[in-house]
This record gives structure tokens, sequence and C-alpha cells, in this order.
């Protein structure tokens, strides 16, 4: 089992390196970035299992655009978002481009951390899905999937 | 004030439409009874003018025939054979033989100078000296005269008429004395009716023959004869206390009498009173009638647009409460989001040191409980202000209520469940008296729960301790009432009105957002319910949620 990776999108600094520091002290493997286009370049860098993403941020990308960026970049990273603002709208259309669930800030830390596991129970499930089908195809038609491979 | 405003408005509209109506009513009434009245008078004056006119030419003919019998005995007979006293009497039994109706009483025969030389009549006349009396002067200068009735020598009433005869140079007269009771007679048809009088009067306004009412005859008529004009004329003369008498006179004997006709209106008119009364009646009725409808559709119109005013108020008052409540939603979550961010960042520094002191080189620290406490108070007030928040949040959601499909009684049941211990550790018994005819409708559970959860938890709050709590559910036409009764002090008039207003809480601070009532209104207004309250002081409070039936779309 491979340790989670969380990146943290939140512009409010202080918060942004609270939540990693806090993550982080219970071994998981978070990072805070402090805006969307920060966090499209580290994602096209590197492999996440679950993104915390704050929906509203002033300038730049918002919440949904950046979500819609991620979930190009990585289809099967979870997204969950927060918010500080009641915008159910906004939420629901996070649902909607596939985000995971949403939080209302401030939220207990506890909350956090359950959304979370069932964030990384579900990419868990998803993976390893998708590696069994990629073994069953493997068994099925090798070939193909050498070819792919080459390419 | 409101109730003097709407009884003004009837009485206006009462007293217009009475005026417009009943006025043209009665003033038609007035008028056909003014033209019937003056119609009918024309016609008594007729009738009386006819009666004064032909009773006049009657007295006229009597009179001038009397004169020309007179006249034809002067022309036929000479001086010489009338003042012989034989021939005299002769002549006048001669002419009473032949014509008893004549009235004549006595006939004489007097010379120029007033000495009457012959007489034939019951008294004994003969040698009276006639030359000072008026009418003897009169005779002799126009050739014949006839006298008022007097009474003269002989107290009963009569009259003469006198011819002068001319023999030669020397003049003579021939006088006839007739009795006038034969002009009573004669009078006496026109007194007709019960009130109907007919009498001759003089100039000067004496009776010349005996009156019906008012009078004896040579007594004064007090008719003032001037007013009778040329021909016949009716006169009218009101008596105070009584019915007008209607007068008619017509001159005859030469302009020397008056035949007077007089009748008293009042009773000729009889059936004129009755047409009048019967037109009263009529009027009367038909005013009653209107009367009685305009009162009525005034009424009618006036407690429809008190009724209309009302539900307007009502309606006012609720789109002022959601006004109200929108533009508070508005600014709520504007405050909400603004403290949500500092919030959420010292929650966070708290649980990282929270973290921070789990670890060996803190736990050891002397006031090592002490930043624990600290912590833990810290982290307590952050969760009670984010409950603040989250609840002004949630008000200002402009959320389209997600529809499942919802039985009221088991959301009712869930939710009491959820609230049952609360209520136990409070002696509070929460009893359900639900229908079972509800059907399944299109709605939001979880915001239901949460407006039923509001609503139960008030009651519980509101009774503290040892109480009753009554939860009803009813199916009415075409929405579901969910009742929610407590036995505690009920609200007070005077807060009755704010108790949806948000962030007004009677609770203890901290212990309540005044948030409860006024989202679950929001919320159930949203779902085109609404949320009412029953309370009176010392009986407690019943909160009623109307839902109306949406059925759920067949999938």
């Amino acid at each position: 089992m491979h340790t989670f990776r969380i990146l943290v999108v939140d512009d409010e600094t202080d918060f942004l390196e609270t939540i990693v520091n806090r993550l982080n002290k219970r071994k998981l493997d978070a990072k805070g970035v402090t805006s969307g286009e920060a966090a499209i370049d580290v994602l096209k860098e590197e492999l996440y299992d679950v993104v915390l993403l704050d929906i509203k941020m002033p300038g730049g990308m918002d919440g949904i655009e950046t979500l819609r960026e991620i979930k190009r970049i990585q289809p099967l990273v979870e997204v969950l978002l927060l918010t500080g603002h009641a915008s159910v709208e906004t939420s629901i259309e996070g649902m909607k481009q596939g985000a995971f669930d949403y939080l209302l800030k401030p939220m207990k830390f506890e909350d956090l951390l359950v959304k979370m596991a069932q964030a990384f129970e579900k990419k868990a499930t998803h993976d390893k899905k998708i590696r069994d089908a990629k073994i069953q195809e493997l068994i099925r038609y090798p070939s193909r999937v050498f070819e792919q491979e080459k390419k | 004030m409101k109730r003097t405003l709407y009884k003004n408005l009837k009485l206006k509209l009462i007293s217009i439409t009475l005026a417009m109506s009943i006025g043209p009513l009665i003033l038609l009434g007035g008028g056909i009874y003014y033209q019937f009245g003056k119609l009918y008078k024309e016609r008594i004056e007729d009738q009386i003018r006819h009666m004064a006119r032909s009773q006049s030419n009657a007295v006229d003919v009597f009179l001038r025939e009397r004169t020309t019998i007179l006249a034809m005995i002067v022309e036929t007979h000479t001086f010489e054979s009338l003042k012989d006293q034989d021939n005299l009497s002769r002549l006048f039994r001669l002419i009473n033989r032949r014509a008893e109706g004549l009235g004549l009483v006595d006939l004489g025969v007097i010379d120029d100078q007033g000495r009457q030389l012959a007489y034939a009549g019951p008294y004994s006349l003969k040698g009276l000296n006639y030359y000072q009396q008026p009418w003897f002067d009169e005779a002799m200068r126009r050739g014949k005269y006839i006298s008022d009735v007097y009474m003269g020598f002989r107290q009963v009433p009569h009259f003469i008429i006198a011819v002068k005869g001319e023999t030669g140079n020397s003049s003579w007269i021939l006088r006839a004395t007739i009795d006038s009771d034969i002009f009573n007679r004669l009078v006496r048809s026109a007194q007709v009716g019960t009130s109907g009088d007919g009498f001759i009067v003089n100039r000067q306004g004496v009776f010349q023959t005996s009156p019906r009412f008012d009078g004896v005859i040579l007594g004064d008529s007090k008719i003032d004869t001037q007013k009778f004009g040329e021909g016949t004329t009716v006169i009218e003369k009101k008596v105070p206390g009584s019915d007008t008498r209607y007068i008619g006179g017509s001159w005859l004997k030469d302009g020397d009498w008056v035949m007077v006709i007089s009748q008293i209106a009042g009773q000729e008119k009889g059936w004129l009173v009755r047409a009048r009364n019967t037109e009263i009646l009529i009027i009367a009725i038909g005013c009653l009638v209107i009367c009685s409808a305009i009162v009525l559709i005034s009424h009618i119109l006036v407690r429809h647009l008190e009724q209309t005013d009302k539900e307007m108020n009502e309606l006012n008052s609720q789109l002022i409460q959601q006004d109200k409540l929108a533009a508070l939603g508005k600014m709520a979550a504007g405050i909400a989001h603004e403290i949500n961010n500092p919030l959420a960042v010292i929650g966070e520094k708290a649980g990282w040191m929270e973290d921070l002191l789990a670890e060996e080189e803190f736990r050891n620290s002397v006031n090592y409980q002490e930043f624990a406490a600290s912590i833990a108070k810290i982290e307590e007030h952050v969760d009670r202000a984010r409950k603040i928040t989250h609840s002004m949040l949630g008000f200002a959601r402009r959320m389209e209520p997600r529809l499942d499909d919802v039985e009221i009684n088991r959301v009712l049941d869930q939710t009491i469940d959820i609230m049952a211990n609360h209520a136990r550790i409070n002696d509070i018994e929460i009893r359900k008296h639900f229908t079972d005819r509800l059907p399944v409708i299109a709605s939001d559970q979880s915001q239901l729960q949460q407006v039923f959860m509001n609503l139960i938890n008030n009651a519980i709050d509101a009774i503290g301790s040892n109480g009753t709590i009554d939860i009803t559910t009813q199916l009415d036409k075409d929405s579901i009432n969910i009742i929610i009764r407590d036995d505690g002090p009920g609200i007070p008039e005077a807060i009755k009105k704010k108790i949806f207003d948000p962030f007004f809480t009677t609770k203890q601070s901290g212990k309540g957002t005044g948030l409860g009532l006024s989202i679950s209104y929001s919320i159930i207004e949203k779902m085109g319910g609404r949320i009412t309250v029953e309370s009176s002081e010392g009986k407690g409070t019943a909160f009623v949620v109307s839902l109306p039936v949406v059925l759920p779309e067949k999938k």
C-alpha cells in the first residue's frame, strides 16, 4: 500500500500551511499550493490521489475552472471541494464536474479526515479496478498491451 | 379605526344610492299627485261654476217671469180699474188661481204720491204711504224695481217687485210681494252631499235665502262679494283646521245678487285622498324594497371589500416578511463568508497546536493541562461560531428543494427519534396523532427534517421540563397540515410578530442563534407551504406547517 498523496489548494496561506502540517503529521503525504495555476503545474508533473480545492479564490483561475483542468490532466484524482461560501450552485456544478464531495469552511478536522478516507477508498477501489482490467487485458490480449506499451 | 372606515363607506354607499333611487321616485309620485290634484280641482270648480250658473239663471228667469206678469198687468189694465179695490182683489184671486206657483203674496196699487190706493192680500196695508221708501223712488225713476229680501212690517222674509204704469201725465205703481221661500226651494237643489251649500246673497253679503250651514236669512254671510268677477267665478276659501271650501258665485238680478254654491273639497275629494294613499303605499313599498336591496348590496359589497383588504394585508405582510428574510439572508451570507475564512484559520491553528501538544516534549511541560484546556476551549468556541455562520449561510441558500418521495409521518418519526432522548431528559412526553391517509409527496426530506427538528426543539425549550408535545398530522383538501403543539407558557402577544425574524431569540445568549424559525419559514415558503402560529399565554403554542400536496412524478 503506497502513501496517499494529497494536494491542498488554497490562497489563504495560514490555513494552507496548517492543514498541510496537520495532514503530514498524520503520515499523509500532503503538499500545498496557493493558486489554481500552481496546482495545475504540480499535477502535470506528479500523480496525486486527492486534491483539496478551495472553490473561491480571488484572481486567476476560479475553483471550477481549476477542477475542470485537474480532471483533464488526471481524471482519476479525487477532488474534495472546500468553500467558505455556501454557494450550493457552485458545489453542485463542482459535483457535476466530477468532484468527490464538498466541505464548508470552517470544517471540523475530523470531518475532513473522514471525507478524505472515503475519497481514498474510492480512489483505491477505482485504481484496483483499473489494475484488474489491465491484468485481464494482459491475460487475454497480451500482444495488444505490448503494442500500446511500445507506442 | 378600520371598522369605522368601512362603516362610513357603507353609510356613504347606502345614502348615495338611496338618494339616487328614492329621490326620483318620490319626485315622480309628487308630480303625479300634483297633476291629479290640479285636474280634480278643475273638475270640482267646473262643477261648482256650472251649478252656480244654472241656479242663478233659474232665479233670474223666476224674477223676470214675475216682473213680466206685473208689466203685462200694468200694460193691459188702466190705473182707474186697478185702483178699484174690488177689481184688484178679483185680479189677485184670478192670478193665484191660475198660477199657483207664482208665490204672489199680495198686490197693491200706489199712486205717485206714495199712497196705497188698493191692496189685495192677507194684510191690511191699504192706505199706507210709501212715499219715503227708497224702493218707491227707485221704481218711479227706473220703471221697475225688485227689492232685496227683507222682513218688512210682517216679519216674514219676502221681497217686492214694483212696476211703474203711466196714464196720461200721472204715474202709478203696481207692487207685488213675493214669498222668498220659493228661492229656498230653488237653491236647496244645490245643497248636495254632506257639505254642499247653495244660497243667494246680495251685494253686501247679506243672505237672501237660508243657507244650509253657518247663518240665517238676512244674516251676514261674511262673503266678500267683490271677489266674484264677471260671469261665474270660483274662489277658494281655506278654513284653518278643516278642508278647503270652494265657493262659486254667479251674479244675477243685474248684479244685485250672487248665487253662491259652496262645497268642501276634502269631502268631494274622498277618492282623491284614497288615490293618494294608494300611491303613497305603493311608493312606500317600492322604497322599502329599494332600501333593503341597497342595504343588503352595500353590506355584501363592503364585507367583500373588507375581506379582500384583509387578504391583501396578509399577503403584504407575507411579502414584507419574505423581503426581510431575503435582504437579511444576503447580508448574513456576506458576513458569514468573511468570518468563515479567519474562523477556519483559527480552528486549524488550534488543531495544529493540539496536534503538537501530543508530542513528548510538551506533555511534560508544567502548563500542559492549561494549554490543552485552552485549546479545547478555542476549538469549542470556533465550533460554536461555525454553527452560527453555517446557519446563516443555510439561510441564504438559494437551493431548489431536492425532490424526494417523502412520507411525512416517517420523517416525523425519524425526527422524534432523534429528539426523544433530549425530551426524556426533560420529562417531556411526545405524543403522536398521525393520520394514515397522508399521500407520499414530492419534497425535500432533509429540509423538512430540519424544520421539524427546529420546531420540536423550540417546543422542548419552551416547556423547559415536565410537559407534553402533541404532534398531529392531517390531510386537508390540497394540503398536509403538521401541528406541533406544546403546553408551555405560550408566546406573549408583543413578540408574536417577531418570532420569524432572523436573529430574534428569547433563549439565553449562546443557546439559540435566532435563526431556527426564520430558516424554517423560508424553507417551507420555498416549498409553497406556510408556517403559522397559534399561541395563547399560559396555554401553550401550536405551530402549524401546511405543505401543498405535490404528488411525485411517475418514474
